[in-house]
Protein backbone atom coordinates (compact mmCIF):
# COMPACT_ATOMS: atom_id res chain seq x y z
CA UNK A 1 0.00 0.00 0.00
CA UNK A 2 1.46 3.56 -1.21
CA UNK A 3 0.82 6.22 0.72
CA UNK A 4 0.58 9.78 -0.71
CA UNK A 5 4.08 11.30 1.26
CA UNK A 6 2.74 14.67 3.22
CA UNK A 7 4.50 17.30 2.00
CA UNK A 8 7.73 17.22 4.74
CA UNK A 9 8.30 13.28 3.40
CA UNK A 10 8.34 14.81 -0.57
CA UNK A 11 10.82 17.49 0.65
CA UNK A 12 12.74 15.22 2.69
CA UNK A 13 12.92 13.13 -0.94
CA UNK A 14 13.64 16.11 -2.94
CA UNK A 15 16.42 16.91 -0.54
CA UNK A 16 18.24 13.43 -0.88
CA UNK A 17 17.65 13.65 -4.68
CA UNK A 18 19.39 17.22 -4.61
CA UNK A 19 22.34 15.88 -2.07
CA UNK A 20 22.55 12.52 -4.45
CA UNK A 21 23.24 14.00 -7.23
CA UNK A 22 25.60 17.56 -6.00
CA UNK A 23 28.48 15.33 -6.48
CA UNK A 24 30.36 14.92 -9.69
CA UNK A 25 31.14 11.80 -9.50
CA UNK A 26 28.14 10.38 -8.25
CA UNK A 27 26.33 12.43 -11.06
CA UNK A 28 29.01 10.73 -14.03
CA UNK A 29 28.45 7.03 -12.64
CA UNK A 30 24.59 7.88 -12.62
CA UNK A 31 24.47 9.50 -15.88
CA UNK A 32 26.74 6.30 -17.16
CA UNK A 33 24.69 3.67 -15.90
CA UNK A 34 21.33 5.98 -17.38
CA UNK A 35 22.75 5.74 -20.58
CA UNK A 36 24.62 2.52 -21.00
CA UNK A 37 22.60 0.27 -18.91
CA UNK A 38 23.34 -1.99 -16.47
CA UNK A 39 27.04 -2.32 -15.07
CA UNK A 40 29.07 -4.07 -12.40
CA UNK A 41 30.75 -2.08 -9.86
CA UNK A 42 34.02 -3.51 -11.62
CA UNK A 43 32.81 -1.85 -14.89
CA UNK A 44 32.13 1.55 -12.55
CA UNK A 45 35.32 1.73 -11.15
CA UNK A 46 37.50 1.30 -14.31
CA UNK A 47 35.47 4.27 -15.78
CA UNK A 48 35.21 5.83 -12.55
CA UNK A 49 38.90 7.18 -11.99
CA UNK A 50 38.71 6.47 -7.84
CA UNK A 51 38.78 3.41 -5.73
CA UNK A 52 35.87 0.60 -5.43
CA UNK A 53 35.04 0.97 -2.08
CA UNK A 54 34.68 5.06 -3.44
CA UNK A 55 32.35 3.94 -6.05
CA UNK A 56 30.76 1.51 -3.73
CA UNK A 57 29.87 4.38 -0.98
CA UNK A 58 29.29 6.46 -4.16
CA UNK A 59 26.25 3.86 -5.24
CA UNK A 60 25.00 3.39 -1.94
CA UNK A 61 24.08 7.02 -1.72
CA UNK A 62 22.74 6.92 -5.10
CA UNK A 63 20.49 3.57 -3.95
CA UNK A 64 19.28 5.26 -0.84
CA UNK A 65 18.20 8.38 -3.34
CA UNK A 66 16.44 5.38 -5.54
CA UNK A 67 18.31 6.77 -8.39
CA UNK A 68 20.32 2.86 -8.66
CA UNK A 69 18.72 -0.33 -7.72
CA UNK A 70 20.88 -3.42 -7.39
CA UNK A 71 21.02 -6.82 -8.29
CA UNK A 72 23.15 -9.51 -7.15
CA UNK A 73 24.62 -12.02 -9.31
CA UNK A 74 27.63 -14.56 -8.27
CA UNK A 75 29.87 -12.25 -6.82
CA UNK A 76 29.17 -9.16 -8.37
CA UNK A 77 26.52 -6.48 -7.82
CA UNK A 78 24.91 -5.15 -10.89
CA UNK A 79 23.40 -1.44 -10.83
CA UNK A 80 21.12 -0.02 -13.23
CA UNK A 81 19.93 3.41 -13.38
CA UNK A 82 16.26 3.79 -11.97
CA UNK A 83 15.58 7.75 -13.84
CA UNK A 84 12.06 7.88 -12.27
CA UNK A 85 13.24 8.84 -9.60
CA UNK A 86 14.32 12.31 -10.97
CA UNK A 87 10.62 12.98 -11.46
CA UNK A 88 10.37 14.92 -8.04
CA UNK A 89 12.00 17.30 -9.21
CA UNK A 90 10.82 17.91 -12.60
CA UNK A 91 7.97 20.25 -12.40
CA UNK A 92 6.47 19.86 -15.88
CA UNK A 93 3.41 21.58 -14.92
CA UNK A 94 5.59 24.97 -14.76
CA UNK A 95 7.90 23.79 -17.41
CA UNK A 96 5.10 23.72 -20.03
CA UNK A 97 3.73 27.00 -18.64
CA UNK A 98 6.41 28.71 -19.14
CA UNK A 99 6.96 27.37 -22.65
CA UNK A 100 3.42 27.70 -23.53
CA UNK A 101 3.18 31.63 -22.53
CA UNK A 102 6.43 32.22 -24.84
CA UNK A 103 4.79 31.15 -27.37
CA UNK A 104 1.43 32.65 -27.06
CA UNK A 105 4.00 35.31 -27.24
CA UNK A 106 5.80 34.55 -30.10
CA UNK A 107 1.88 33.64 -31.81
CA UNK A 108 0.63 37.37 -31.31
CA UNK A 109 3.76 38.74 -33.08
CA UNK A 110 2.97 36.53 -35.59
CA UNK A 111 -1.03 37.37 -36.22
CA UNK A 112 0.47 41.44 -36.37
CA UNK A 113 2.75 40.48 -39.14
CA UNK A 114 0.22 38.28 -40.78
CA UNK A 115 -2.02 39.63 -43.30
CA UNK A 116 -5.64 39.55 -42.81
CA UNK B 1 -1.83 -0.45 -6.28
CA UNK B 2 -2.26 3.43 -5.35
CA UNK B 3 0.70 4.63 -7.10
CA UNK B 4 -0.69 6.31 -10.10
CA UNK B 5 -0.74 9.78 -9.96
CA UNK B 6 -3.94 11.63 -11.37
CA UNK B 7 -3.90 13.46 -14.89
CA UNK B 8 -3.17 16.65 -14.39
CA UNK B 9 -3.52 19.87 -17.18
CA UNK B 10 -2.08 23.11 -17.24
CA UNK B 11 -4.80 25.40 -19.08
CA UNK B 12 -3.56 28.71 -21.12
CA UNK B 13 -6.39 31.47 -22.22
CA UNK B 14 -5.93 34.57 -23.73
CA UNK B 15 -7.90 37.25 -25.72
CA UNK B 16 -6.17 37.90 -28.97
CA UNK B 17 -7.19 40.94 -30.93
CA UNK B 18 -7.54 39.17 -34.31
CA UNK B 19 -10.26 37.08 -36.08
CA UNK B 20 -10.85 33.34 -35.68
CA UNK B 21 -10.23 32.22 -38.76
CA UNK B 22 -6.33 34.01 -39.13
CA UNK B 23 -5.20 32.39 -36.14
CA UNK B 24 -6.57 29.48 -37.32
CA UNK B 25 -4.43 29.65 -40.10
CA UNK B 26 -1.45 30.70 -37.80
CA UNK B 27 -2.13 27.28 -35.74
CA UNK B 28 -2.67 25.20 -39.43
CA UNK B 29 -0.86 25.97 -42.08
CA UNK B 30 2.93 24.36 -41.57
CA UNK B 31 4.59 27.56 -42.25
CA UNK B 32 3.14 29.82 -40.11
CA UNK B 33 3.46 27.43 -37.30
CA UNK B 34 6.89 27.06 -37.35
CA UNK B 35 7.46 30.85 -37.13
CA UNK B 36 5.69 30.57 -33.84
CA UNK B 37 6.02 27.32 -32.30
CA UNK B 38 8.54 24.60 -34.31
CA UNK B 39 9.54 23.23 -37.50
CA UNK B 40 6.83 20.88 -38.18
CA UNK B 41 5.14 18.55 -40.74
CA UNK B 42 1.28 19.21 -39.94
CA UNK B 43 -1.49 18.59 -41.74
CA UNK B 44 -5.16 19.37 -40.48
CA UNK B 45 -6.04 15.85 -41.08
CA UNK B 46 -7.22 13.91 -38.51
CA UNK B 47 -4.94 10.89 -37.86
CA UNK B 48 -1.97 12.51 -39.14
CA UNK B 49 1.60 11.67 -37.66
CA UNK B 50 3.60 14.47 -37.57
CA UNK B 51 6.77 15.64 -35.47
CA UNK B 52 7.65 19.32 -33.96
CA UNK B 53 11.27 19.42 -34.35
CA UNK B 54 13.64 21.47 -31.79
CA UNK B 55 16.99 22.20 -31.23
CA UNK B 56 18.65 18.87 -29.86
CA UNK B 57 20.51 18.86 -26.64
CA UNK B 58 22.63 16.71 -24.97
CA UNK B 59 20.57 14.08 -24.22
CA UNK B 60 17.16 14.67 -26.29
CA UNK B 61 16.72 14.60 -29.83
CA UNK B 62 14.29 17.46 -29.87
CA UNK B 63 11.62 15.30 -31.49
CA UNK B 64 7.86 15.59 -29.83
CA UNK B 65 6.14 12.65 -31.85
CA UNK B 66 2.64 14.03 -32.04
CA UNK B 67 -0.81 12.83 -33.94
CA UNK B 68 -3.70 14.76 -35.08
CA UNK B 69 -6.71 14.03 -33.06
CA UNK B 70 -9.45 16.51 -34.18
CA UNK B 71 -9.69 19.02 -36.80
CA UNK B 72 -13.02 21.68 -36.44
CA UNK B 73 -12.48 24.50 -38.95
CA UNK B 74 -11.65 27.75 -36.97
CA UNK B 75 -12.74 26.16 -33.66
CA UNK B 76 -11.07 23.18 -32.30
CA UNK B 77 -8.09 21.60 -33.36
CA UNK B 78 -5.98 18.67 -30.84
CA UNK B 79 -2.84 16.74 -31.38
CA UNK B 80 -1.18 14.45 -29.06
CA UNK B 81 2.20 14.92 -27.79
CA UNK B 82 4.75 12.76 -27.13
CA UNK B 83 8.23 13.98 -25.79
CA UNK B 84 10.57 12.50 -23.11
CA UNK B 85 8.52 8.98 -22.83
CA UNK B 86 5.48 11.38 -21.82
CA UNK B 87 2.70 11.59 -23.85
CA UNK B 88 -0.14 14.45 -23.58
CA UNK B 89 -2.42 15.85 -25.42
CA UNK B 90 -2.98 20.00 -26.62
CA UNK B 91 -6.28 21.02 -27.06
CA UNK B 92 -6.82 24.93 -29.30
CA UNK B 93 -10.40 26.22 -28.60
CA UNK B 94 -11.29 29.61 -30.79
CA UNK B 95 -14.28 31.43 -29.40
CA UNK B 96 -14.90 34.48 -31.08
CA UNK B 97 -15.07 37.77 -28.60
CA UNK B 98 -16.66 41.25 -29.24
CA UNK B 99 -12.80 42.48 -30.46
CA UNK B 100 -11.68 39.31 -31.81
CA UNK B 101 -10.89 35.30 -30.46
CA UNK B 102 -10.53 33.57 -27.01
CA UNK B 103 -7.94 31.37 -27.43
CA UNK B 104 -7.73 28.56 -25.01
CA UNK B 105 -4.73 26.08 -25.07
CA UNK B 106 -5.28 23.01 -22.50
CA UNK B 107 -2.50 20.61 -22.22
CA UNK B 108 -3.41 17.57 -20.70
CA UNK B 109 -1.96 14.48 -19.41
CA UNK B 110 1.04 15.12 -17.32
CA UNK B 111 1.66 12.52 -14.61
CA UNK B 112 4.21 12.01 -12.07
CA UNK B 113 5.85 9.83 -10.27
CA UNK B 114 5.40 6.10 -11.59
CA UNK B 115 3.66 7.14 -14.45
CA UNK B 116 6.22 9.34 -15.96
CA UNK B 117 8.11 6.35 -17.71
CA UNK B 118 11.07 8.44 -18.22
CA UNK B 119 13.31 6.88 -20.62
CA UNK B 120 17.14 7.50 -18.99
CA UNK B 121 19.07 7.86 -22.72
CA UNK B 122 16.35 10.10 -24.01
CA UNK B 123 15.38 12.11 -21.00
CA UNK B 124 17.41 15.42 -21.30
CA UNK B 125 18.33 15.50 -17.76
CA UNK B 126 21.82 16.14 -18.19
CA UNK B 127 21.42 19.26 -18.93
CA UNK B 128 18.93 19.58 -16.52
CA UNK B 129 21.44 18.32 -13.44
CA UNK B 130 23.80 20.80 -14.93
CA UNK B 131 21.39 23.39 -13.65
CA UNK B 132 21.04 21.40 -10.40
CA UNK B 133 24.30 21.62 -9.03
CA UNK B 134 24.20 25.03 -8.52
CA UNK B 135 21.06 24.95 -6.71
CA UNK B 136 22.57 21.68 -4.73
CA UNK B 137 25.35 23.87 -3.90
CA UNK B 138 23.85 24.87 -0.79
CA UNK B 139 22.79 21.64 0.59
CA UNK B 140 25.83 19.52 2.60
Amino acid sequence: MVMIPPMQAAQAIADNLFKALSDPTRRAIFEHLARDGEQTVHALTARAGVSQPAVSKHLGILKNAKLVRDRREGRETHYRAHPQSLAPLVDWMSVYGAFWRDRFDQLENLLKRMDQ
Amino acid sequence: MTDTAPTKTLVIERDIPHAQEKIWRALTQSALVEEWLMKNDFQPTVGHRFNFRSTPVPGWDGVIACEVLLVEPNSRLSYSWGTMGMVSTVAWTLTPTKDGTHVRMEQTGFRSEQDAAYKGATYGWTKFIGNLERVAGGLD
